[in-house]
C-alpha cells in the first residue's frame, strides 16, 4: 500500500511503545505485510477509524441485523457510522464461535482457523471474549456466511448473541488440576449442547449463561457471572497426607502455618496438634479451598465428589449486581442419569424463566422480583437451609401453611436417611 | 430469479476438547495429584501415575492478527508438542512433557516479544473487552487502556511478589463486561444522555427504552411534532442503559465520560464468600492514548496492597482486615458522599454497630 493511502495514526502509534505486545503493531502488519489487498485495505481503514475514536473520544460502530442462514444469532453486527471516510471496514462484524470445552487447541486447528479467517475476514481474532467465545473480529455481511460455512464443515459452530442461551465456559479442571472435583468438560458440553436451538435462535427474555468450575476457587467466575453456575465440590473428609503436612510445617515454621492457614479458615475448623499433625473438623468445613490452595502437596479434596448449583448471577443492569444463589447444595455426578438430572434442572429453570421473566430480565432478577421460594416451587426443588445465609428477619409474612411444611420437612429427612442406608457414600442428593 | 441454494448449518455446538488436548492431559484426566510453581510463568503438575507436565504461560496482545497467531503456533510446534490452551484472561499456555524444553520455550517466547508470567501471586493479565475497536456503546477503548497499563505493570506480571494474585479488569461502559476484579477500571458517565429528537421515533422501540431505565426517568414526549423520548435529568443516574436500545440517546461524551476505579471484587470462595467490587475513585479523565491518570491510581493502590497486606490476602481480604478508613488513609484517595451507597439494599453496607477505627 502506498504511504499516501495509509491513514496517519499518531495517537495509536504511541501504543507501539513500551514492552507489552502491541495490538496496533499487529493491525499494522495486516495492513503492510499481508498478501491480500482486501486484508490490507480493511486493516488500514480500521486503524483510521480507531484513530478517529482516539481523537474524538467516541465510538463509531452501530449494531444491526446479520446472521447466517437458519440461525438468528451468533454474529455481532457492526456497521460504521463513519463508513464514508473508512469504506473498507464499514461492515466489520464479529463472529462468536464456540471454543472446544476447556479452551484446548492443537496448533494444527489454530492454523486451519487462521487460514479460513484471512480468506474471508480481517485477520484479527481473540481467544477469547468475556463470555468465552472465539471472537473473529471483522467480516463483511457477505463473507460472514462464507467463513461460517467453511469452519462449520470442520466442526466449529456459532455461539450465542442476543436473548438466548450463551456460549459456556469451563476451567481446565480434570485435564490438569488436582483440585478438580468434577468432569467440567462433560458438564459443559452436556449442558450447552442440550440447548443448541436456544443458542442459535434467540427467543428468551434475555441472555442465559452456564459456567462450570471444577472447585470452589471458581476460576470461571461462575457464581458472579453466570445464570447457572456448576461448582465442583465434595462432602466427606479432606484427604490429609500427614507426612507431607509435617514436612511443610517443618519447612515453614508453626507461626507461618498458624497465621497463614489455621487462622484463615472461615469456619475455624482446623487445628495444629502438638505433634505438628493437622486435625480438621470436616463437619464444619465449607469447602472454601484456602488450605488446599496453600498446601496442595499435603491436602486434597475429599473423594465423595459432586457439584453445587447456583442460580442467578449477573452484573449491574438493571437492579444491581447479583451473585448466584445455591439451589442444589450437593449432587453426585457419577452416572448418566445423574448428568441427565442436571440437564433437566437446567431445562426446568430456563422453561420457568422463559415463561415468567419479563423482557430483558435476567433469571436472577426474576428471582429477586418473585422470591426464591416461588422460583423453587416453579422448578420443583425443595427448600434447604444451605440456600440462605440466615432465616428471615421480618415477621411480615403469612404462615398459615406452617404445619404442612413442617411435616414435609420431616418426611424428606426420613426419605433421605432411608436412601442413605443403601449407598456407600450416603444419599445421592440433598435437594 | 432462481433461488440460491443455501448451505444448511451443522448444529454441533461446543466441540469436544479431547481431540485437541495434550496427550498427557488425556491420559491423566481426573487423576492429578499436586502441583508446584518452579518459577513465575511456569507450573508443574504431577499425576497419580507419576507423570509430570510443565505449563508455560505467556501474555499476548489479546487482539491477535493471524501472523502473531501463527508465530505462537510455530513456537508451540518447536518446543511444546503442538498443543496449547488459553486461560480465562487470554494468556496462552503451552504444555510440555519434557522439562528440558521449558527454558528454550521461555527464551523463544521472550525473543518474540511475548511476556512469560501471570501465574501465582502476580498481577495477572488485565481482562478486557472491545472498546472503540468494535463495541457499539463504548465510552473508552479497551485494548489501548490495557496495553498502556500492562506496559507499566509488566514487572509485576513477570514476578510473584504480591501478597496473593491480583486480577485487574477494565470495562468501557457501566454494563461492565470486564467483570469483577481486585481492581476494576470502569467507565462512569457523569451527564444525562443528549437526545437527537429527530431520530428517536425511527430508531428506537420507545416502550422498551422506557422500561430499560433503572430509575424510571424516561418518558414519551413530542418534540417539534415528532414522537420522541425525554429524560427527567434530576432523576437520571447517567448509567447509559438507554443508549444501547436507543442510539440517538448519546451517553458518551469526550469530556464528561470519566473513569472510576473499584476494588475488592473476588470470584473465589477461598477464605470468604465471593465479593463484589467497591467504588474507591472516580472523576478520572478518559485520556487516550495512554490514560496516565488511571494507571497512576492503580499503581498507588497496588503499592499500598503490596506493602500492607499479609500473605494470601486478596485485596478484599486486606481491606476487610484494615478497614475502609485506613484504606483511604493509606492510598490518599478522597472519601466522598458518592462512596455511600443509596441503591436498593444499601442499608446492608452501612455500619450499624459501634465498631469504628479511630
Amino acid at each position: 500500500m502506498s504511504d499516501e493511502k495509509k491513514h496517519a495514526t499518531p495517537m495509536l502509534d504511541e501504543l507501539e511503545n513500551g514492552p507489552w505486545p502491541s495490538f496496533v503493531s499487529g493491525i499494522k502488519n495486516l495492513r503492510d505485510g499481508h498478501p491480500s489487498g482486501r486484508v490490507n485495505d480493511m486493516a488500514n481503514d480500521l486503524l483510521g477509524q480507531l484513530e478517529h475514536s482516539y481523537e474524538t473520544r467516541k465510538g463509531y460502530w452501530k449494531g444491526g441485523t446479520v446472521s447466517v442462514y437458519g440461525y438468528g444469532g451468533g454474529i455481532i453486527p457492526r456497521f460504521s457510522e463513519v463508513g464514508q471516510q473508512f469504506p473498507e471496514s464499514k461492515e466489520f462484524h464479529t463472529l462468536r464461535v464456540q471454543p472446544p470445552a476447556g479452551h484446548h487447541y492443537s496448533t494444527d486447528i489454530l492454523r486451519q482457523l487462521a487460514d479460513s479467517w484471512e480468506k474471508w475476514g480481517s485477520g484479527l481474532v481473540t481467544f477469547h471474549g468475556q463470555t468465552g467465545n472465539i471472537m473473529f473480529i471483522g467480516a463483511t455481511t457477505e463473507n460472514t456466511q462464507k467463513f461460517f460455512d467453511e469452519i462449520n464443515d470442520y466442526g466449529f459452530d456459532l455461539g450465542g448473541a442476543g436473548p438466548c442461551v450463551r456460549t459456556s465456559q469451563s476451567c481446565v479442571g480434570s485435564a490438569r488440576c488436582e483440585q478438580s472435583c468434577a468432569n467440567e468438560h462433560k458438564i459443559h458440553r452436556m449442558l450447552v449442547n442440550n440447548f443448541t436451538d436456544d443458542v442459535h435462535r434467540p427467543a428468551l427474555p434475555y441472555k442465559f449463561k452456564f459456567k462450570i468450575s471444577g472447585c470452589p476457587n471458581d476460576c470461571m467466575s461462575a457464581i458472579e457471572r453466570s445464570d447457572f453456575a456448576v461448582i465442583g465440590t465434595w462432602r466427606n473428609e479432606i484427604v490429609i497426607e500427614q507426612d507431607q503436612w509435617k514436612k511443610y510445617v517443618d519447612k515453614k515454621g508453626r507461626q507461618h502455618v498458624i497465621d497463614n492457614i489455621i487462622t484463615r479458615c472461615p469456619t475455624k475448623c482446623m487445628s495444629l496438634k502438638n505433634d505438628d499433625t493437622l486435625e480438621i473438623d470436616d463437619r464444619n468445613c465449607v469447602k472454601c479451598m484456602h488450605c488446599l490452595n496453600v498446601v496442595p502437596s499435603a491436602l486434597s479434596p475429599g473423594e465423595d465428589r459432586g457439584v453445587s448449583v447456583l442460580i442467578g448471577g449477573k452484573r449491574t443492569l438493571k437492579i444491581g449486581d447479583l451473585m448466584g444463589t445455591v439451589i442444589v447444595p450437593f449432587m453426585k455426578l457419577d452416572t448418566e442419569s445423574d448428568y441427565e438430572r442436571l440437564v433437566e434442572l437446567a431445562e426446568s429453570s430456563i422453561d420457568f424463566w422463559a415463561e415468567n421473566g419479563l423482557e430483558h430480565e435476567r433469571c436472577g432478577e426474576m428471582i429477586e422480583r418473585i422470591g426464591l421460594v416461588n422460583f423453587l416451587d416453579g422448578i420443583g426443588v425443595e427448600v434447604d437451609p444451605n440456600m440462605i445465609d440466615h432465616p428471615r428477619e421480618s415477621s411480615y409474612v403469612r404462615m398459615d401453611g406452617w404445619d404442612e411444611e413442617a411435616i414435609k420437612w420431616f418426611e424428606q429427612k426420613r426419605d433421605q436417611s432411608l436412601a442413605a442406608a443403601g449407598s456407600p457414600f450416603g444419599n445421592n442428593t440433598t435437594d | 430469479m432462481a433461488k440460491r441454494e443455501m448451505r444448511k448449518a451443522i448444529e454441533t455446538g461446543c466441540p469436544d476438547g479431547f481431540q485437541y488436548m495434550h496427550p498427557l492431559m488425556v491420559k491423566n484426566f481426573g487423576q492429578w495429584k499436586t502441583h508446584d510453581h518452579p518459577r513465575p510463568g511456569v507450573l508443574r503438575h504431577i499425576a497419580k501415575s507419576g507423570d509430570a507436565i510443565w505449563t508455560v504461560r505467556a501474555g499476548t496482545q489479546r487482539i491477535l492478527d493471524v501472523f502473531t497467531l501463527r508465530q505462537l503456533c510455530d513456537i508451540g510446534d518447536r518446543y511444546a508438542d503442538g498443543r496449547v490452551r488459553f486461560t480465562i484472561r487470554s494468556n496462552i499456555e503451552y504444555m510440555l512433557a519434557d522439562e528440558e524444553k521449558v527454558a528454550p520455550l521461555i527464551k523463544a517466547l521472550e525473543a518474540a516479544g511475548f511476556v512469560v508470567g501471570g501465574t501465582g501471586n502476580s498481577v495477572a493479565m488485565i481482562s478486557h473487552t472491545q472498546g472503540w475497536l468494535h463495541c457499539d456503546i463504548p465510552g473508552t477503548d479497551a485494548s489501548g487502556v490495557v496495553k498502556a497499563m500492562m506496559d507499566e505493570l509488566i514487572d509485576e506480571f513477570k514476578s510473584c511478589n504480591m501478597p496473593n494474585r491480583v486480577h485487574i479488569t477494565t470495562s468501557c461502559c457501566q454494563i461492565n463486561c470486564g467483570g469483577q476484579g481486585d481492581i476494576a477500571i470502569n467507565v462512569q458517565h457523569t451527564k444525562p444522555p443528549r437526545i437527537n429528537h429527530d431520530l428517536v421515533a425511527n430508531m428506537c422501540e420507545r416502550p422498551s427504552v422506557v422500561a430499560r431505565c433503572p430509575v424510571a426517568a424516561i418518558r414519551p414526549a413530542q418534540v417539534n411534532g415528532k414522537p420522541t423520548l425525554e429524560v427527567d435529568e434530576k432523576k437520571c443516574i447517567c448509567c447509559g442503559a438507554c443508549y444501547p436500545p436507543c442510539p440517538p440517546m448519546q451517553i458518551n461524551d469526550p469530556e464528561h465520560t470519566k473513569l472510576a476505579i473499584w476494588v475488592g471484587g473476588n470470584h473465589s470462595n477461598a477464605r470468604s464468600k465471593p465479593s463484589f467490587q467497591k467504588l474507591v475513585a472516580s472523576g478520572i479523565p478518559n485520556n487516550p492514548p495512554r490514560w496516565p491518570e488511571a494507571t497512576a491510581i492503580v499503581k498507588r493502590i497496588l503499592r499500598c496492597y503490596k506493602e500492607d497486606a499479609r500473605d494470601w490476602e486478596r485485596v478484599n481480604d486486606w481491606i476487610d482486615r484494615i478497614g475502609w478508613p485506613r484504606f483511604f488513609e493509606l492510598t490518599g484517595l478522597p472519601f466522598t458522599k458518592y462512596h455511600i451507597d443509596n441503591w436498593r439494599g444499601a442499608r446492608k453496607s452501612l455500619n450499624a454497630s459501634s465498631y469504628v477505627r479511630i
